[in-house]
């Protein structure tokens, strides 16, 4: 009797160390023990389900068990000290693959015992079955393939079928009569249309997350989580475990709410998201921004940034690519010992998942509060001197507001323009990751300043150091 | 329709999880700033790990001699406990940095 009690109130604490360590997150402060707590109700949960009684002499394979959990802890180790913080969104999406796909054997192994009549399984039953294939499927091989495209391993425009849309509504509405059929006949048309259902399932993911590029990943990553999150669940009802059903519904519920913020900040619905990337778009070649750009001195930046009263920094993915973190936050305290007020302006979507920009200031030491959210940022621009713009493109184009042909017109975005003067720092004339004209580089109070963003950084260090 | 009334009421308590899950998931997770999403996302991430435990289970199941599935569960455990504990780790070396900055 006191086996059976221990293992299940392990469980129970083990799903408040989850939902406590959630809730810890919501401040910077809390964070790392919420993790932490997060932790320990997984580690709680797995000496549990290691000795929780099942029925008569089980066979147990601890060996295997043991083998198995070394082998994991050891790669995740690994792999999670190992990476840069500029290849998270991919190290996510590969670990988001890692569970979909454990959920995926899990429901493979029922199906093998569904009909070789070692399991008995209701209708009910196998619907949870061909869920945790069908969720699982999908989060393992579209996370798969959003990793080998965040590593720039495929080409988004190479792998996106003519009609791609009806190509994936197809195969969605194929799964669903598959399904259906599977349900009612299951025990009659044998295993392999089961094994195809999971088949098609796997094929769907990639072809699913085939069309979805550029500016969208983080919306893409986001929804692979949820689904992550989402499969374990429908495995936890497959095994009746009340603690997976509660951990996999909260990554579920997480997933969802990051997706939404995500097109909120990008003004798109999901639905826009998923049929159609932003490269396609030939929207708006009416808005051909005529006019041309005026460059700026490095020593005339320096002066301009080391005399006003507030500067807000604006980083983009391109800071993150040049590696400029660390010499932006040089330049920063350079500026703050001069008695300037250094912010920095976050979009939601600036990088290439939810967050992103955020951790990679934090890893170069920039304090937390320095990092202004869409609203706040927007009030500090309105009465920044300078505002200065480092490797960001389409989260400060005043197209979004002013010119409705533009694909991005009513996304919300930095209102960078508001500041006394604007400087731009970017590689080239080029036009960002979404492919739209940028008129704010032709604006009157807009001045560039051309070339890799660390060595332009870099050099004007050492230009304010000489002042 | 009678299948799914018998359904409901068989399973009323596994439907409460569900729901309240889902409430208290979304409500907890509202609060979290923008500032902690990529720390949210990978720490959310490595409890999807929990399939690990479904893994266990199957093994602990598994007769030693149906290779096929205990292979199944075997590679499940791995992949589930990569996910698990890179998971975590990677969000702790994230919060770290978080953490030190505060004045």
């Amino acid at each position: 009797m006191i086996i059976p009690f221990l293992t299940e109130a392990f469980f129970l604490l083990g799903s408040i160390g989850f939902i406590w360590g959630l809730r810890l997150l919501s401040s910077p402060e809390t964070a790392r023990k919420g993790n932490i707590y997060a932790g320990i109700g997984m580690a709680l949960a797995i000496v549990a389900v290691l000795v929780v009684p099942l029925g008569e002499n089980p066979p147990n394979n601890y060996t295997w068990i043991t083998v198995g959990i070394a082998v994991g802890t050891v790669i995740g180790y690994l792999a999670a000290v190992r990476v840069a913080m500029t290849a998270m969104p991919q190290m996510v999406s590969l670990f988001n693959g890692l569970g979909g796909a454990c959920a995926v054997l899990l429901g493979l192994a029922d199906v093998l015992h569904y009909y070789d009549g070692s399991k008995v399984v209701d209708s009910a039953g196998f619907l949870t079955v061909l869920l945790t294939l069908f969720i699982g499927g999908v989060a393992f091989t579209g996370s798969l393939f959003a990793y080998a495209k965040l590593e720039d391993l495929v080409d988004d425009r190479k792998v996106t079928l003519p009609q791609h849309t009806l190509v994936n509504l197809v195969m969605l509405l194929g799964l669903i009569i598959l399904g259906g059929y599977l349900l009612m006949r299951g025990e009659d048309i044998g295993q392999e249309a089961a094994i195809a259902f999971m088949v098609v399932s796997l094929i769907y993911g990639i072809s699913f997350v085939a069309p979805i590029g550029g500016a969208d990943m983080p919306v893409v990553i986001a929804l692979l989580n949820s689904f992550s999150g989402l499969s374990g669940a429908a495995a936890g009802v497959l095994v009746d475990s009340q603690f997976m059903v509660v951990g996999g519904i909260l990554v579920g519920a997480s997933g969802t709410i990051l997706t939404v913020m995500m097109c909120n900040a990008m003004n798109r619905s999901i639905w826009n998201v998923l049929i159609g990337g932003f490269g396609g778009s030939t929207a708006s070649a009416a808005s051909a921004t005529g006019g041309s750009v005026r460059e700026l001195s490095l020593n005339d930046a320096a002066i301009q940034l080391f005399y006003s009263q507030s500067v807000v920094v604006v980083p983009g993915y391109g800071l993150a690519v040049a590696q400029a973190q660390k010499i932006c936050k040089e330049i920063d305290d350079q500026l703050s010992a001069n008695g300037v007020d250094v912010k920095y302006a976050i979009h939601p979507v600036a990088g290439r998942m939810p967050g992103h920009m955020n951790v990679l200031l934090a890893e170069a030491d920039v304090p937390y509060p320095k990092l202004l959210d869409l609203d706040e940022a927007n009030q500090a621009l309105a009465s920044a001197d300078v505002a200065i713009i480092v490797g960001a493109n389409d989260v400060v184009n005043p197209a979004a507001e002013t010119d409705p042909g533009s694909p991005i017109y009513g996304m919300p975005v930095l209102r960078v323009w508001t500041a006394k003067s604007v400087i731009v720092m970017k590689r080239s004339m080029r036009s960002g990751y979404a492919g739209i004209e940028n008129p704010l580089f032709f604006h009157e109070r807009t001045r560039m300043l051309f070339g890799d963003a660390k060595d332009v950084l870099g050099k004007l260090s050492s230009e304010i150091k000489t002042l | 329709m009678e299948y799914f009334f018998s359904f409901f009421l068989d399973n009323l308590l596994l439907i409460y999880l569900l729901v309240f899950t889902i409430i208290l998931g979304f409500e907890v997770i509202a609060k979290v700033p923008t500032v902690l999403h990529t720390p949210l996302m990978s720490g959310s991430n490595a409890i999807s790990g929990v399939v690990v435990i479904g893994a266990i289970l199957l093994v602990r199941r598994t007769d030693p001699s149906d290779v096929l599935t205990l292979s199944f569960g075997v590679v499940g455990i791995i992949l589930g406990t990569i996910n698990a504990v890179g998971g975590f780790v990677v969000t702790d070396r994230m919060l770290e940095m978080f953490r030190k900055k505060k004045k």
